[in-house]
This record gives C-alpha cells, sequence and structure tokens, in this order.
C-alpha cells in the first residue's frame, strides 16, 4: 500500500505531461485539456485519501464547494471578449493559493504549540528543513505578487484602471527594495527563533509588501505590453505552485507547477518576440505613452461606411486586420458577416493576425473562431506580409501600432524594429478607427497620412453594420 | 568533534536535491514539450496551463488537517477556494475555447 499513493501522483503527473503536450497541437488540444482535469482530479482524491486520518473535513468541503462553484458559474457566463481579464483573474487566485498555503504552513506550527517547544525543522513539523522553510517563504513572496499583479492587470484588461503606463520616478529601485527586503526578512525568520506572535505578525508584512510589489510593477506597463505580463503573471503562479510543493515536499506540486512555468515562458518570449522588445524593457522601462503625440497629421481623408462598400464591390482580394478596437466592439461576428457577404461574390478573404493583436496571446484567434471564421482564413504575419501587395483593399478594424510604418522607416521611433503587418503596401487601406488618437505607444500613426489611406471614423461594429447593410442593398 | 559520515550528509539533502532534480527536469521538459505552438493556440494553452497551476490545491488539502491551529485551517480553507476557483474556472473556460475551434471541421 506504501506504494499506491507515490504511484497515483506519477500518473497524475504523466497525464499532466501528456496533457500540456496534445494542447500545443489542434487537433489534440480538446483531449489535451480533458487529461489535464483528469490529472487534477486524481491528484485532489489521492491528497484527500493521504490526509483523511487527520483532515479538516468542514474546511476541506466548505472550501471546495465555494471554489469550484464560483469559478463554475464565472467560467460560464464570461463572454469570449472577456476572456483576456477572465484568464488573468483565474490565474491570480492560483498564486494566491499558493501564497495562502505558505502562510498557512507558518501560522499552523506556531498556533498549534503555544509556547514555542515546537520549533522550525524537527521531526513532523509541517516545515521541517530549511529547504522547505525557504520555499514556502518563496511562495509566500511570488505567489502574492502573482495575486496582487493579476488583479491589476484584470483591473486594466477590463478598462476599470486606463490601460496607459504610469509610472514614477525611481520605480525600478524600490521595486528592487521591496522585492528583497521580504525575501531577507523572511530567510531571517526561518533561522532564528522568535516569538510565535513576533512570527506572525511579520509573516503578515511580508504578504502585504509582496502585494504592493505586485500592484507597483504591473501598474506602469502599458495595455499593449499586456500579452508579455499576463504570460509571465501565468509563468509566476506556476512557479508559486512548485514552491508550495518544495515546501510541503510534494513532487507532483514541483513537477506540475515547473511545468506551468516553463509554458508561460514560453509564450512570454514569443511575445516579446513579436513586440521586438526585451522582457528586461517590457518590465523595467517607460514605454512611450507619456508624450501622446497627437498632431502633425496632414494629409487625412474621411470615408464614409457607403463609400467603402462601393470600393468592396470592385474588389479582387480584401484582407481583414483585427486589433484591440475588433474586441472592444465586440464586432467579431459583423466582421464575418461582411466577409460572406463577399465571399458570394468571389471576393477573396484573408485575415491578417499579428501575434500581439489584442491583449493576450492569441485573443484575435479566439475571437474569430466564436463568430465561426474558418481556421484557415486566419493567416500569420510573416505569411500574409508578401501578399498585401496583390490585396485591393485592406480593413483595419481597431489595430493601430502593429501596422504603423514607422516601425520599418523611422529609426528614432519607439517601435522601429517591431516587426508590423505591411498593410500601407495594399492598393486601398481603410482605417475603422474612433478617433486619430494614438495606441498604446503613444505616437502618431504615419499610415494614416499616406495617400492610398482612408479612414472611416466610429465604432467598428456600427461601421461595419453600416457597410454590410450597404453591400445588400446594392447587391 | 563530532564526524559526519558521507551517509548522514547525504541524507540531510536527500528531500532538497530530489526537489531541485525533478524541478530542474521539469521545467527542461515543459520547454521542450511545447516549443512550437500555433497562435491559434497561444490562449487555450495558456488558459489551460493556468488551470494546472492550480495544482497548488495539494498544498491546500495539507493545510486542513485537524492537528493544525484554526487560524491555520482558515487559511487553509482559502487556500483551497482559491485553488478551485483556478482549477474549475480554468478548465472549463479552456474546454469553451477549445468546443469553438473544432466547432468546423
Amino acid at each position: 500500500m506504501d506504494l499506491l499513493f507515490p504511484l497515483a501522483y506519477l500518473l497524475a503527473a504523466v497525464l499532466f505531461i501528456q496533457g500540456i503536450r496534445r494542447l500545443s497541437k489542434v487537433r489534440t488540444a480538446k483531449s489535451g485539456n480533458t487529461l489535464s482535469a483528469t490529472a487534477m482530479l486524481i491528484a485532489i482524491v489521492v491528497t484527500m485519501a493521504i490526509i483523511s486520518g487527520q483532515a479538516a473535513w468542514p474546511f476541506i468541503i466548505a472550501g471546495i464547494l465555494i471554489g469550484a462553484g464560483i469559478g463554475l458559474v464565472a467560467a460560464q457566463r464570461v463572454e469570449m471578449t472577456q476572456m483576456p481579464e477572465m484568464v488573468a483573474l483565474f490565474n491570480g487566485f492560483g498564486g494566491g493559493a499558493s501564497a495562502l498555503v505558505s502562510l498557512s504552513l507558518f501560522f499552523s506550527m506556531y498556533l498549534a504549540h503555544e509556547g514555542g517547544t515546537y520549533r522550525f525543522f524537527t521531526e513532523g513539523a509541517p516545515i521541517s528543513s530549511a529547504s522547505s522553510g525557504v520555499s514556502a517563504i518563496l511562495g509566500l513572496v511570488i505567489g502574492a505578487i502573482t495575486f496582487s499583479g493579476s488583479l491589476v492587470a484584470f483591473l486594466k484588461l477590463n478598462g476599470t484602471i486606463k490601460g496607459n503606463a504610469f509610472s514614477f520616478p525611481g520605480r525600478n529601485a524600490i521595486n528592487a527594495i521591496m522585492l528583497g527586503g521580504p525575501v531577507l526578512l523572511g530567510l531571517v525568520l526561518c533561522f532564528t527563533h522568535l516569538a510565535p506572535a513576533t512570527v506572525m505578525i511579520l509573516m503578515l508584512v511580508v504578504l502585504g509588501v509582496s502585494l504592493l510589489v505586485g500592484v507597483t510593477a504591473t501598474l506602469p506597463i502599458g495595455g499593449a505590453d499586456m500579452p508579455v505580463v499576463i504570460s509571465l503573471l501565468n509563468s509566476l503562479s506556476g512557479v508559486a505552485a512548485s514552491m508550495a510543493g518544495f515546501a510541503v515536499q510534494n513532487p507532483l506540486l514541483i513537477v506540475a507547477g515547473s511545468l506551468v512555468g516553463a509554458s508561460g515562458l514560453i509564450l512570454t518570449q514569443i511575445m516579446s518576440k513579436a513586440m521586438n522588445r526585451s522582457l528586461g524593457s517590457v518590465l523595467f522601462k517607460d514605454f512611450g505613452g507619456a508624450t501622446a503625440d497627437r498632431g502633425g497629421y496632414t494629409n487625412i481623408k474621411e470615408s464614409s461606411a457607403e463609400e467603402v462598400a462601393m470600393l468592396l464591390e470592385d474588389a479582387q482580394r480584401v484582407v481583414f486586420v483585427p486589433g484591440y478596437g475588433l474586441a472592444v466592439a465586440q464586432a467579431q461576428h459583423t466582421t464575418r458577416e461582411l466577409a460572406q457577404l463577399l465571399e458570394a461574390r468571389g471576393t477573396e478573404v484573408a485575415y491578417a493576425i499579428h501575434p500581439v493583436a489584442g491583449r493576450m496571446p492569441g485573443h484575435m484567434n479566439v475571437l474569430l473562431a466564436e463568430a465561426d471564421v474558418p481556421y484557415e482564413q486566419l493567416v500569420e504575419m510573416d505569411d500574409i506580409n508578401p501578399e498585401f501587395k496583390q490585396t485591393d483593399v485592406t480593413i483595419v478594424l481597431g489595430a493601430n501600432d502593429v501596422i504603423n510604418p514607422a516601425a520599418i522607416h523611422e529609426k528614432d521611433s519607439p517601435i522601429y524594429g517591431m516587426p508590423i503587418l505591411n498593410v500601407h503596401e495594399s492598393r486601398t487601406v481603410v482605417v475603422v478607427k474612433r478617433s486619430l488618437s494614438p495606441g498604446f505607444a503613444g505616437i502618431p500613426n504615419k499610415l494614416f497620412d499616406y495617400d492610398n489611406t482612408v479612414m472611416v471614423f466610429g465604432d467598428a461594429k456600427k461601421v461595419l453594420t453600416a457597410m454590410v447593410a450597404e453591400f445588400k442593398e446594392n447587391a | 568533534m563530532d564526524t559526519v559520515t558521507i551517509q548522514q550528509a547525504m541524507d540531510a539533502f536527500r528531500p532538497l536535491s530530489v526537489g531541485l532534480f525533478v524541478f530542474a527536469l521539469a521545467i527542461f521538459l515543459g520547454y521542450e514539450l511545447i516549443t512550437k505552438v500555433p497562435p491559434t493556440l497561444h490562449t487555450p494553452l495558456m488558459s489551460g496551463a493556468n488551470a494546472i497551476s492550480g495544482i497548488t490545491i495539494v498544498g491546500a488539502l495539507y493545510c486542513a488537517q485537524a492537528e493544525f491551529a484554526f487560524l491555520a485551517n482558515l487559511l487553509g480553507a482559502a487556500a483551497i477556494t482559491f485553488a478551485m476557483i483556478n482549477v474549475v474556472g480554468g478548465f472549463v473556460v479552456t474546454r469553451r475555447m477549445l468546443a469553438m475551434f473544432g466547432g468546423r471541421k
């Protein structure tokens, strides 16, 4: 029987590995998710069996029912357009859970044995060795940063906090001190024998400062960098779980946590690369935004839905470029409707997907999939860029920085070198946008001045609806 | 002076060293598993991996033991709640997203 539980844990670990592997291919992704969920169920049941002798069942049952209920309702109600903030929120709860685990481990031993006879690193104590003490501190710090950082990301993504970069002088130095402080304090706590009450208070200080670091580190990061930040927070929640695994010396926790840590890191790399920025510059450098240069346009040509509809009637090939504005306007279904009308006339239609369009990795793919856009029509940047020259009309829906030719031509531009969609090479570019205000980079878009660009001002959904109506009328 | 045998020294490090081995190997494994992910799957992969990070529920359950103090149990219950939101919410949301991709094949 001694082998049963470890083997069950091993089975869960293997299922997690298979699950993640299958999630990286379209064909197998669904089964991958099911495998991971099964592994989780095994992990929970086995852990319950292990502690069943001394389990505090009322706490366990209450926690499971409340948590599962909230998670289920939230996951079923959320709109596809709100997916980025929902993922950020769930991620925050994962990090928060790891922080609470660490806190509980420290509290458990001091409160259970008042008078201080039960010291750290003694046999049978919840924290029985120096390594698990250090891990618990790291789990507390990383978990708390993940929690508050994800909450800030959530608030930024749903618009409660403005997405603009907000910064203050010396923030990196302050954050470094605030990050180093709790870790040092925690290490000191691990190796000294202070009064239980003092330890508990100091642990709460560590928690509080870590939460603050999560806020001050995430707040200054602009909305356009959100895909990078969300991926990184995702990675951190895995690392926090791994640390909790070291603290309670559970190999399954270590394995699953580090798998998540690694996968989050890969996504972070992909996202940083797509913006031509290093992870360090996303996190530590102020970016654009500050000047908010709105002017300087000399050649803006305003058009209307009617005129664009006429333009589309003669087009052989039309490319849609979705951006965050499409998600905000929830215009994915209307876009699909217009595309279908075009296809019915024999027009070739494609969607150009920039890797960081939107606010999370793959955001546009999810949105357009919801509107039943065929997978083959979503074309990645490198594949579609050579094709813009043969495109009659490119319709930009709420994208801005990812189509700014300044990235190619202007050496002193903050986005110089960032890979963009070369929409300016198509015969006509129609930019549907609410105003001339800059994107998150805070710089003017030279594309708007190009001779082959026309602007249609307004909400993407309303403009598209008008185009669809016009199209049906003329047909 | 007490002499420490090599065996004793090894034993003292065993839990940590095994853990570190597992940690390092799992990170490399995770990295190799998904180096090439199509952009369509970036969101579901992130959200699915996010659900897996709820594995910290194992640690949370460990905290809810009767021999521990009330406050520790209470924190454990809060950790279980948080982790379950992450786990259930994460898997359900991922399934919803993937269902859309599979809808028209």
